[in-house]
């Protein structure tokens, strides 16, 4: 193994190479390569029962891979290094009798936190997410979106290096959501690594700056968010107040037509190879009536659709809606 | 392992404190407890019901057998007429004939062969004139069939009883251990009685945990065996407390009583001793029941579930407990052998063993035995539970089906 190697290897937080798991006869994850970069958001992406939630428990040590490998932080059991790492659960739970303070604490102290110290840091993440008010409640008196707060702060609790969240969006109304994308962004500024699972792609395409794709229990890709999109060349969209013309000659045959309501038409291609001045003199020499042209860049849903499929992708969307 | 790895985990003794401690704090300030506290309510009704098997075990202690010591003509008659009399009458004694060796022996007398030996009574004297040497309430017992049995050796059908002498002691090693074995059982009702309550609050608290969704924050930090461990300890901590207020409160009833109070004989190892071995055989005891319980508890995703898992093994340990229960009344059988070593029975066999007789050193070979037997079953439920409950995302409802299969494509 080179230097070079070595080095990249101990800049990752998480490397996993060909994990396999089975429950019974279900092949639940076959051959998950990751790599997360320490110090980055990653997201990883995919509909429900793709094998996200077995991937990262995987990662976390809760159960073991049939085969393959994982470190984290370079360590082969994770278990060794509980208090580098901060887990939130797709499951979220917590002790109803227990008081926001102590809920916290207690995952804290789970984590090596003492208990005092665990109430002290509690009590000021509870302030600081304006939740100072509920510091004595009981988690039964908090509302579903609060007690997911608490819980995530009692993730957070004790410094982790490393913190992974599995579906952390879910549930959340849309202001709780902004939070919660903000919050993942300053544990990013301050060093620490994030990975988040999700199945709702504006997440991961907002938040991330490496995803991997999962679906079928595979990861058909796995990389930076930017080079997902550019396996995509960027189109052209043109607005037109005229369908026919010469200067149709000017497009693409297998240009795709769309008729707007009320009498424009959107015409979506790409980028021809005579490049964009020359089509668009075609078009004003033809008076073709440009109500607008831009040049899109492909989005991570159009990379989604093209990495694993459409099938994946109307699933994935029907679960985003749900 | 490195320095670092030590300082980025909890050891597996801190894992389980910081479980045991939150547990420990739920339960004694929850209902529950409050329940907990009003078990020793239960023993007089489970009593009543376990007194059929009790007056059964009793009998056995009690149906034992007399040693006959008259001259050899006359205890080969006696034993002709009980041949012939089992045919017809139930309920008979043993005879067991004593040596010639030992009756003539010149420090021979009834009273010796009753402190050594666990006769009923002894019987001397002749067929015409038998005199029986016991305790009064086995002489009341044996004195009709041994004046039948003394009749019969004149004729099947005798139409005269002779009289029975009876030579009164004030105990016997028949009758202490016939008091000895009531104190083995009323060791041995308590022991499982506590066990059963304890197990099930075991069990309710695990499923609770399940419930609130929080098994798998805590399997993520910390190993399950610790988890199991901490739950375990945190129960018997628990139960620590409920037992200093039942003695606490039995203490100031016995006080109050006073001569009232029914007592149980010392058993062989003294009642210091007994006592000790008594709460480490309930400790092992439960938490044997209790670590299988745990891996009920953790497999179950539903209350019913639970309840219908956990069925077949409270039936179990009510069957091992009148294993042991049986089995106390013959020290060192295969039977009593069985019940001593099978992990579940251990606990109730050996502490029988503790009331029974003197020896030691089984009770240090149990307790490793049942230590080694915890640490197993902790070890497995943990190992099952990671195994089979940790399967799918929305936390141990099965494996989901396999949606979205990709289309094959290059990766970056």
């Amino acid at each position: 193994m080179s230097r070079n190697d070595d080095q990249h290897k101990n800049s990752l937080a998480i490397e996993a190479r060909g994990l396999v798991k089975r429950f019974d006869d279900t092949l639940a994850v076959d051959g998950v390569d990751i790599s997360v970069p320490q110090g980055a958001i990653y997201g990883i992406l995919g509909p429900n029962g793709a094998g996200k939630t077995t991937t990262l428990r995987m990662l976390l040590g809760i159960i073991d891979p049939d085969e393959g490998l994982r470190r984290v932080f370079g360590h082969d059991r994770p278990h060794e290094i509980a208090k580098w790492i901060g887990y939130l659960p797709e499951e979220r739970g917590l002790y109803p009798a227990m008081k926001c303070d102590e809920a916290i604490a207690f995952m804290g102290a789970l984590r090596g936190l003492s208990l005092d110290e665990g109430r002290k840091r509690g009590r000021e993440l509870l302030e600081g997410h304006g939740m100072g008010h509920a510091i004595d409640r009981q988690i039964r008196q908090l509302s579903k979106g609060m007690a997911q707060t608490v819980q995530l702060l009692g993730t957070l609790v004790h410094r982790p290096k490393l913190v992974v969240l599995d579906e952390p969006f879910s549930g959340l109304d849309a202001i709780n959501q902004g939070k919660l994308e903000v919050m993942i962004r300053d544990l990013a500024k301050q060093g620490t690594t994030v990975i988040f699972s999700t199945h709702v792609i504006h997440h991961a395409e907002r938040l991330c700056n490496d995803v991997a794709i999962i679906a079928g229990g595979r990861v058909p890709y796995a990389g930076s968010v930017d080079a997902a999109r550019d396996r995509i060349p960027a189109q052209v969209r043109l607005e037109t107040q005229r369908a026919k013309g010469d200067w149709r000659s000017a497009l693409p045959a297998d240009a795709r037509h769309d008729a707007k309501e009320g009498g424009g038409h959107f015409w979506y291609f790409p980028i021809p190879e005579s490049g964009i001045e020359a089509l668009l003199k075609r078009l004003i020499d033809g008076e073709a009536g440009i109500l607008s042209l831009s040049i899109e860049r492909a989005g991570l849903h159009d990379a989604f659709v093209e990495i694993a499929g459409a099938a994946a992708a109307r699933q994935l969307e029907a679960e985003a809606t749900t | 392992m490195s320095g670092e790895h030590q300082a980025s985990r909890l050891s597996f003794f801190e894992a389980a404190w910081v479980v045991a401690r939150r547990d420990f704090r739920a339960i004694l300030f929850s209902r529950a407890f409050f329940f907990f506290l009003l078990g020793p309510l239960f023993p007089l009704v489970v009593g009543g019901l376990a007194g059929g098997i009790g007056g059964q075990v009793q009998r056995e202690a009690i149906v034992n057998s007399i040693a006959l010591a008259m001259a050899d003509t006359d205890n080969e008659a006696l034993l002709a007429a009980r041949q012939t009399a089992r045919e017809t009458v139930d309920g008979l004694p043993e005879l067991v004939v004593i040596e010639s060796s030992v009756r003539d022996a010149p420090d021979f007398s009834p009273e010796t062969v009753l402190r050594t030996s666990d006769y009923a009574v002894v019987v001397t004297g002749t067929p015409e004139e038998p005199e029986l040497t016991g305790t009064q309430l086995q002489i009341d017992r044996w004195d009709g069939p041994v004046s039948l049995l003394s009749a019969m050796t004149t004729g099947a059908t005798p139409t005269s009883y002779p009289e029975v002498t009876e030579n009164v002691l004030a105990t016997t090693a028949s009758a202490a251990k016939s008091n000895r074995i009531r104190t083995a059982q009323a060791g041995q009702l308590l022991l499982f009685l506590l066990m059963m309550l304890l197990a099930g609050m075991v069990l309710s608290n695990l499923v609770e945990e399940k419930a609130n969704k929080v098994i798998e924050v805590l399997a993520a930090a910390i190993p399950m065996d610790s988890v199991f461990f901490g739950k375990l300890f945190a129960m018997l901590g628990v139960s620590f407390v409920g037992i200093a207020v039942w003695g606490l409160f039995g203490a100031g009833i016995g006080a109050l009583a006073g001569e009232a109070m029914p007592t149980l004989a010392e058993p062989a190892l003294g009642w210091p001793v007994f006592i000790l071995l008594g709460i480490a055989y309930f400790a092992m005891g439960y938490l044997i029941l209790g670590s299988l319980f745990l891996t009920i508890g953790g497999m179950a995703t539903t209350v019913r579930e639970v309840q219908t898992l956990s069925m077949p093994v409270t039936m179990a340990q009510l069957l091992v407990f009148f294993l042991a229960a049986y089995s106390m009344t013959s020290p060192g059988s295969p039977l009593e052998l069985t019940a001593a070593i099978f992990p579940l029975s251990s606990p109730f066999a050996m502490l029988a063993r503790a009331a029974q007789s003197a020896e030691l050193w089984p009770h240090v070979l149990a307790l490793a035995w049942q230590a080694l037997c915890v640490a197993i079953f902790v070890k497995a439920g943990a190992t099952l539970f990671r195994r089979r409950v940790m399967k799918s995302g929305k936390g141990g409802r099965g494996v989901k089906g396999r949606v979205g299969s990709t289309a094959p494509a290059d990766p970056a």
